[in-house]
């Protein structure tokens, strides 16, 4: 009876503290994701109203003539690829190193080094690219940009690419050295394809983290009110001229500057989309 | 001959004898692996302890023994796949065609070329039934055009006898296969490459009755042309494909006979009670 009576109560605080933990939770998420739409739709709010065709294709031009952020998503575009083709590779091959073979006293001292260079505020990395790039080349520059970029890559896509590595099962590696596969085939075309969709999300990642930077980019591509075609000078961004345009004190410049930022998301959106679509399992 | 290596009576060495070479009762020709002395350990603890055992050309023998006695370890010695796992070590010598596969300078991918192994758990790339098949071939670089690779590719799903099952979808995902398809797909992948032995540790493990059935009719088929090694826990398994037998327990080879004497009159005692179940 006296036992009876006791787990009853027992019972009742297991329920009580399981409800509760699941309502806590719920409530997490709930605020969290809640904040993301806020800040989605606040964003399509106030920037909806100045998006227009003219306004992606068009330049910049002088406060109360219009203009546009054309050069700017350009300019983005081209500092994305230039970043990525450089800071990609680089990191996936990282990656593949730790993984492969980090396992002794370098590899942990490189995995070290990866984790430190991630924590590394992202304006001390432009400085850095301003001083071993700008000023021995005397300008800004889009390379410049591209370089900085690629820097906040690399330990991203690095470490992605390691942990996705591993998950893939011994029993492939396996497989394919009993046929006689040397290490380097095995990894090559048997973990690293079996791990793609994964490093792609990283990459992914990656390239959507670099597209909201704004601080390496004031050091190195500055910025342009032109379209710009070369990669040896300056070159506008979507984030420096958001930044521009929000400090300025024109009301229609901070509508710009709005437009713009929706711009941006949605462009982030699409990569993130794009990528998914192209790296989805095949097999 | 070791003289500490339990003696193996086979029909293969049997046959030899009846045909007499009377200088030479040993039949070297027909031995195609003798393994010497062999100890294996993980780290500091000894896995196998002084394992002598001779294995014919063309015949299937079984490895028996309860979990953890060694067997999968010893099979594992024999393609040198335990050389993946760190901190291990060898003594003793596996000779395969007379020359010790352990011997410095020993071109490990030119010796898994030449043994085959299907794991307990079937492991299909994520890739293509024909990809997956045809890996071996293109690795190894042994055929000259695409024509070739897509017969020889045909020749190892027909030996796997799993040709007629995934003719129509070569090109679809190995993964899309059910299990024991799975595993007939690694042994074709396996026999791609023509190899001379065949390693199988507990192959049928994981599959049905059906599945199970198929691939032990394989097996017998696969005798004719390579030499076979098998894991396997389960003695009706052992008893039904197998020439030879080998006991194993902790790690220590007890007897190797017959797989017809083996089960019906063992020399050692161990060997009866573990195999009638009167164990422990």
């Amino acid at each position: 009876m006296r036992y009876e009576k006791v787990m009853r109560k027992v019972d009742q605080l297991r329920r009580t503290t399981s409800a509760t933990m699941t309502t806590l939770t719920a409530l997490c998420t709930v605020v969290a994701v809640g904040i993301l739409l806020v800040i989605l739709g606040y964003i399509a709010m106030q920037g909806i109203g100045s998006l227009n065709l003219r306004f992606l294709v068009e330049s910049p031009k002088p406060v109360g003539e219009g203009g546009g952020i054309g050069n700017a998503i350009l300019g983005t575009l081209v500092l994305l690829v230039l970043s990525s083709a450089m800071g990609l590779p680089f990191g996936i091959a990282v990656g593949i190193y730790l993984s492969e073979f980090g396992a002794g006293r370098f590899g942990s001292l490189v995995r070290f080094l990866v984790d430190t260079l991630t924590g590394i505020p992202s304006i001390v990395t432009g400085v850095f690219v301003y001083t071993i790039v700008v000023v021995p080349l005397k300008h800004f520059s889009a390379l410049a940009g591209g370089i900085a970029l690629a820097l906040i890559m690399v330990p991203i896509v690095a470490r992605t690419t390691e942990e996705m590595i591993k998950l893939v099962p011994h029993s492939l590696r396996e497989g394919a050295l009993a046929l006689g596969a040397p290490q380097w085939r095995v990894t090559l075309g048997v973990i690293v394809p079996a791990a793609a969709s994964g490093i792609a999300t990283g990459a992914m990642l990656a390239i959507a983290r670099i597209s909201g930077e704004t601080a390496p980019l004031l050091f190195t591509a500055f910025g342009s009110r032109f379209f710009g075609y070369y990669l040896d000078q300056p070159i506008a961004s979507l984030t420096v001229q958001i930044y521009n345009y929000a400090i300025s004190p024109y009301d229609e410049w901070h509508a710009q500057a709005w437009a713009a930022t929706l711009v941006l998301m949605t462009l982030i959106l699409s990569i993130n989309i794009a990528v998914r679509f192209l790296t989805r399992k095949r097999f | 001959m070791s003289t500490t290596a339990p003696t193996i009576t086979t029909r293969v060495r049997a046959t030899e004898r009846d045909h007499g070479s009377p200088a030479s009762p040993r039949a070297e020709d027909a031995t195609k692996i003798a393994v010497r002395h062999l100890d294996f350990f993980y780290g500091k603890a000894q896995a196998l302890h002084d394992v002598s055992l001779e294995i014919p050309e063309r015949i299937v023998m079984a490895f028996i023994g309860p979990s953890g006695c060694g067997k999968s370890t010893f099979l594992r010695t024999l393609n040198r796949m335990n050389d993946v796992i760190p901190a291990t070590r060898v003594a003793g010598e596996i000779l395969m065609d007379g020359i010790d596969i352990y011997r410095p300078g020993t071109d490990v991918v030119e010796l898994r070329r030449k043994v085959g192994m299907v794991f307990q758990k079937s492991n299909p790339f994520p890739k293509s039934i024909f990809d997956n098949v045809a890996y071996g071939l293109r690795i190894n670089g042994l055929t000259a055009n695409k024509t070739e690779l897509a017969e020889r590719v045909e020749q190892a799903l027909r030996d796997a006898a799993l040709w007629n099952e995934v003719k129509d979808r070569l090109q679809t995902s190995a993964l899309s296969l059910s299990g024991g398809q799975q595993q007939r797909l690694c042994i074709a992948r396996a026999l791609a490459i023509r190899p001379e032995v065949v390693l199988m540790d507990e192959p049928a493990s994981a599959l049905d009755p059906v599945a199970t059935h198929k691939i032990e009719e394989l097996i017998v088929e696969l005798k004719k042309q390579y030499t076979i090694v098998i894991v396997t826990h389960n003695m009706q398994q052992a008893a039904r494909v197998s020439d030879t037998t080998a006991f194993f327990l902790l790690g220590k080879l007890i007897e190797v006979n017959s797989t017809e004497k083996m089960f019906t009159n063992p020399d050692e005692k161990l060997t009866e009670d573990y195999i009638t179940g009167r164990f422990g």
